[in-house]
């Protein structure tokens, strides 16, 4: 393997991996909020009984969030110096801007809101949940900031020796990008959370075990992940898909799998990218709906990947495509599930209905499963790019840490990511299965 | 501007370790001073709640740096690609082993994270000094201004040098040495009993090495990298940081002696700024020095962002540094006092 192809490596690995935190706490932010602002209105301890359940997950989703994400900021200077350099006076804004805005909010107040429950009384409590919430969303905000800057890049100017000017303070924190990708990713998270938190409910009542819990876990999740899902197809999906038309045609063509342009495009729900013959093998279709998807005509036509110069291409087509679908895949499914979960919920059957709750207690993993790959598709459909028609990814790493020693900093980071997984899934088992019942002092 | 914003770069560094310093600190001591489960727990108390907020000094030093000044950001993290990676490592290991040791009782499980907590918070100590170390003693910048430093070569001062030679192992040694007194002075601070007589002690004794060490590192450095003295001697005003890290010295001894337990812990964070603030003045106007050819150190002039790029950030930095101190402020306050054993905590 070359240099380039490690530290590309290196950063989707630490990335991927990474995500799997946060992606759970910025959604139980805010589940754990709606259940503080269900103790506060009602008195009931119960519900701050379940906060208190939650927050321990989140404590422990968070530490691993915290010790993986300190490796991302450094992997830009350590392995993408070259890109760190030209663009670090644009993108380190928005990620300076994370670090002094987000993370000093929402670690001041987590501080607060695991060891100070007493002193600060209910309202007190409330609002620093509430403050958690707030810190771990304006986090995300930056960060998608950062990457739409990098889909999309505004508010710059080049200099004279081809280097990165930011002109544009605002163009750069509004992004057109930024608005439609924010919401879509964080919608994902309170998905994940909402699916994790139904999992957990329905493990309780299949088990015959906190079962009062088990069915608080279920209502809320449910109720939330209802509107979540939905929202994720439309309008973020959809506003999402629009951007990407107008502003990186040739990645939608990849995604798509369509490899000719095409009046009144069909969209595909399966087959496989051939590409030596540059076709789908076995495509499973249905006619015009991706035209009128993009242009909101069903005669609209849609440029395939031959309208465009094959070193515009995204250099894994088939990865990127099978992201694609399987997040698309995966989302449709998940609103199937939530709407039948509510449905049932309404009639006052879920708590009873025994194949719906081994459905919901086995559907957590698929979140995680589906936000990845949106990760992904959006991270592989803009390749070539680093900086989307601007600077090349093969343009942007560190010259002078060599393909070995970056290959011994990977094995690392998997070595003790491997260990890292053993200690959280032990932990969080240990935590599920000792429920919500007494407070652990 | 460029000059503004080296100094509140260096600031904000300076803050990671004066906060993150102390429960580093605590973190190389607490085998010591704390022996059993229930003293090694309000050790842990006493940064539970802020030790979070202290590391993101290093995320939000590093963001500022980034921006501030891309071009150093990008050659010194290439260039020290090896040792930054073990700091993460570390990072990682010693925020898991806070985070997870109470979370299961027994025999095994606690030592063994304590055992964790104590050696990746010495390493991390150890490694932030040798990169103190590297960065005075300069490094093999060529002209595209990046380099690549192995972990060691013959651990000489030569054309090659790695991350650790003689030098850098040695300003290594003094910062363990700080950040263990710091940590011991904190606890002192904050506990009560056993615990803070142990760490009373300690602090009582390991106070002899640090003028020790002080003195000999400042003489080294001196010859290594003789821009300091002759900045010193251009501008004599500078001496005051010196001064300021001679008062805290001196400070730690007369405050602890006389059981002022905060003010012996200021004394320390003084010791910590004066000594950090007298390197950034020394190395001034370069961020990045060459060991062999002075031309080729990078001067904050080349490494800094276009100038709209620094007013802009200016007009966030600064209200977003006055939010950050009203919530430490907050913090401390809330926390303020001596760690009680029977404190609720759940994570």
């Amino acid at each position: 393997m070359d240099a380039l192809t490690i530290h590309r490596w290196h950063f989707a690995f630490t990335v991927t991996y990474h995500y799997l935190f946060p992606q759970l706490t910025m959604g139980l932010a805010l589940l754990i909020v709606l259940l503080k602002t269900q103790a506060l209105r009602t008195g009931c301890e119960h519900y701050d009984r379940s906060a208190r359940f939650w927050a321990k997950i989140f404590g422990i989703n968070f530490g691993m969030g915290v010790v993986t994400g300190i490796p991302m900021e450094f992997q830009f200077g350590t392995n993408w110096a070259q890109f760190s350099k030209s663009a670090g006076g644009v993108i380190g804004q928005t990620l300076a801007m994370e670090g002094v805005f987000s993370f000093f909010l929402e670690s001041t107040f987590l501080g607060l809101f695991l060891y100070g429950e007493k002193r600060l009384g209910p309202r007190g409590h409330w609002f620093s949940a509430m403050m958690v919430f707030l810190g771990s969303w304006l986090s995300g905000f930056f960060i998608i900031a950062t990457n739409a800057w990098m889909q999309h890049p505004v508010g710059y100017t080049l200099g004279p020796k081809g280097e990165i000017l930011l002109t544009s303070f605002s163009a750069l924190l509004f992004n057109p990008w930024v608005g439609w990708q924010y919401l879509h990713n964080m919608i994902g998270a309170v998905v994940t959370a909402c699916f994790v938190m139904a999992a957990v409910g329905a493990f309780y009542l299949l088990s015959g075990k906190h079962t009062d819990y088990g069915r608080t876990f279920l209502r809320v999740s449910v109720v939330v992940g209802a509107v979540a899902t939905v929202l994720m197809a439309y309008p973020t999906g959809d506003g999402q898909g629009k951007k990407l038309t107008r502003h990186q045609p040739v990645t939608l063509a990849a995604m798509e799998g369509l490899f000719r342009t095409t009046v009144g495009a069909p969209i595909v729900l399966m087959g496989q990218p051939d590409m030596e013959k540059l076709e789908l093998d076995n495509p499973l279709e249905i006619p015009r709906v991706l035209s009128f998807l993009t242009y909101n005509r069903w005669q609209a036509e849609v440029k395939g990947l031959d309208a465009f110069p094959r070193d515009q291409w995204p250099d894994n087509i088939p990865l990127l495509y099978y992201s694609y679908h399987i997040m698309v895949g995966l989302g449709t499914i998940f609103i199937a599930i939530m709407a039948l979960s509510a449905l049932l919920l309404r009639k006052g059957q879920l708590y009873y209905c025994r194949p719906v709750l081994w459905l919901l207690m086995l559907a957590f993993p698929f979140p995680y499963i589906a936000n990845t790959a949106g990760w992904m598709t959006v991270e592989l459909g803009r390749q070539p790019w680093l900086i989307y028609g601007l600077m090349r990814t093969s343009e942007g790493t560190s010259s002078h840490v060599s393909a070995g020693n970056a290959l011994f900093t990977l094995l690392g980071f998997m070595g003790m990511y491997a260990l890292l997984s053993v200690l959280f899934l032990f932990l969080v088992y240990r935590e599920i299965e000792h429920g919500p019942e007494e407070v652990k002092t | 501007m460029e000059t503004l914003w080296y100094c509140l770069v260096a600031i904000m560094i300076a803050m990671y370790v004066v906060f993150d310093g102390f429960d580093l600190g605590a973190g190389i001591l607490h085998l010591h001073v704390a022996r059993s489960d229930a003293e090694r727990i309000g050790v842990l108390r006493s940064i539970g709640p802020v030790w979070d907020g202290n590391e993101v000094w290093l995320l939000a030093a590093g963001g500022t740096l980034y921006f501030a000044f891309p071009l150093l950001y990008a050659s010194s993290f290439s260039g020290f690609y090896l040792p930054l990676m073990m700091v993460l490592w570390l990072l990682v290991l010693r925020g898991i082993s806070i985070e997870f040791r109470n979370h299961v009782e027994g025999p095994i499980w606690k030592p063994f994270w304590d055992g964790v907590f104590c050696l990746s918070s010495a390493l991390l100590a150890l490694f932030f000094g040798v990169a103190l170390g590297n960065v005075v003693r300069g490094v093999p910048l060529d002209a595209s201004s990046y380099f690549f430093e192995p972990l060691w070569t013959d651990f000489r001062l030569g054309k090659e040098p790695g991350i650790l030679d003689w030098y850098t192992v040695l300003v290594g040694i003094a910062s363990v040495l700080t950040l263990t007194m710091h940590g011991a002075l904190w606890v002192v601070l904050k506990t009560e009993g056993d615990v803070q007589q142990r760490a009373r002690r300690a602090a009582l004794s390991l106070w002899w090495g640090l003028p020790a060490i002080t003195i000999v590192v400042t003489a080294v450095t001196f010859q290594i990298q003789p821009h300091i003295p002759s900045r010193l001697n251009s501008q004599p005003w500078g001496y005051i940081f010196p001064l300021l890290a001679l008062a805290g010295l001196v400070g730690m001894r007369w405050f602890t002696k006389r059981s002022r337990e905060l003010e012996s812990f200021l004394a320390s964070c003084t010791y910590i700024v004066g000594m950090l603030t007298s390197t950034v003045f020394g190395v001034y106007p370069y961020v990045l020095p060459s060991n062999s050819d002075p031309e080729l150190g990078i001067t904050l002039y080349e490494a800094a962002a276009p100038i709209y790029g620094l007013k802009v950030g200016l007009a966030w930095w600064i209200p977003g540094m006055l939010l950050v101190t009203a919530y430490f402020v907050f913090v401390y306050r809330h926390f303020a006092g001596k760690v009680k054993a029977e404190e609720e905590g759940y994570h």
